[in-house]
């Protein structure tokens, strides 16, 4: 059974995750700008890789709308830093690591029998607010047009009118 | 979750076959990647199978963070559609994929008939650049996860590609 998300309207619960083996990312921190978080099941499986490298490459569009992307999923630091460097991954990739998916769980997005996270988008506004989530089947990467979609809403931009 | 096709199919399109086929089938690729190089000769065979009944367009969608030539490769595929030999250079590049770089790239232009030394000024000042990228632009929106992306008569197509009987089936369905 799929996990229930946290709906729109619902403030996103706050965390501090290791980006790095020596740096944390807070998502307080990032208040003032919209946030594009992506739990996804796991580094180096094909679809994720593919997605999370689909984001990569799309990464100018979703900061020409100044919001910034945080990856998530139950890998450790050393991993992602593999995984990031072997893929050339420019934004965050964070470790829900210890305790393990504490963070996907206050999302709704934890798959307890598998031991990961959904593959879950969730779009927030500049004030930490969730304005749009999406949980895909987990071996299907659902691409960035709803990600984009729900900044064009967040930032009253019509698709396509931004040069 | 796919919107669907965005922009449908238009006059700016590189087409093979009718525009009135009943079915149209739409890739966005990167020249690199060897995904879009295990489809290349499936859409052939997909083309010789279905003759009139299928349109192909090809869309650019270079990944190019993973794929350090791509861009070149889809802006030199752009400068030959410029010159009605788009699908001369798309099929050059496909069966020359693991060698793309510029040099090559100017020698496949001028083994179709371009003047390479064009080709490179428009290589240099990024003459198809914003092309390549209204492209790529145009495939986030269309719901494109990966290269290759297919659409069938503007429905993302999210079935086994790399099976020509289920692509076949697809089609097939889709034209009737």
């Amino acid at each position: 059974m799929a996990a229930t998300l946290l709906a729109p309207g619902t403030p996103a619960p706050d965390f501090t995750l290791h980006a790095t083996p020596d740096q944390t990312v807070a998502l307080s921190e990032l208040r003032g700008r919209p946030v594009i978080l992506a739990f996804y099941p796991a580094d180096w499986s094909p679809v994720c890789g593919d997605q999370m490298a689909l984001y990569n490459e799309i990464l100018p569009e979703f900061h020409g709308y100044g919001a910034e992307l945080l990856g998530i999923s139950v890998d450790g630091v050393w991993c992602h830093a593999a995984f990031a460097r072997d893929r050339k991954i420019h934004f965050p990739l964070l470790a829900d690591f210890e305790p393990k998916g504490a963070v996907a769980r206050r999302y709704g997005a934890y798959r307890e029998h598998d031991g990961t996270t959904e593959r879950a988008l969730f779009v927030l506004d500049a004030d930490g607010v969730i304005r749009w989530s999406y949980c895909s089947p987990v071996g299907v990467n659902p691409g960035a047009d709803g990600i984009l979609r729900a900044l064009d809403e967040l930032t009253g931009r019509t698709a396509g009118a931004r040069s | 979750m796919s919107g669907g096709l965005t922009p449908p199919v238009g006059p700016d399109d590189h087409a093979a076959g009718p525009a009135g086929a009943p079915v149209t089938l739409v890739e966005y690729g990167d020249f690199e990647c060897p995904y879009c190089g295990q489809a290349y000769p499936i859409v052939t065979a997909l083309q010789e199978r279905l003759g009139d009944r299928l349109r192909f367009v090809f869309r650019n969608f270079p990944l190019k963070e993973s794929h350090p030539h791509a861009e070149h490769a889809a802006e030199v595929a752009e400068a030959a559609g410029a010159s009605g030999l788009f699908w001369e250079m798309h099929d050059t590049l496909y069966e020359h994929q693991r060698a793309l770089t510029d040099a090559r790239l100017l020698e496949y232009a001028e083994a179709i008939g371009l003047d390479p030394r064009a080709v490179a000024r428009d290589l240099e000042s990024g003459t198809w650049a914003d092309r390549v990228r209204q492209d790529f632009r145009g495939g986030i929106r269309s719901g494109v996860n990966g290269t290759p992306t297919f659409f069938i008569n503007g429905e993302r197509f999210d079935g086994a590609w790399n099976d020509p009987g289920e692509f076949l089936a697809a089609l097939t369905q889709a034209s009737s």
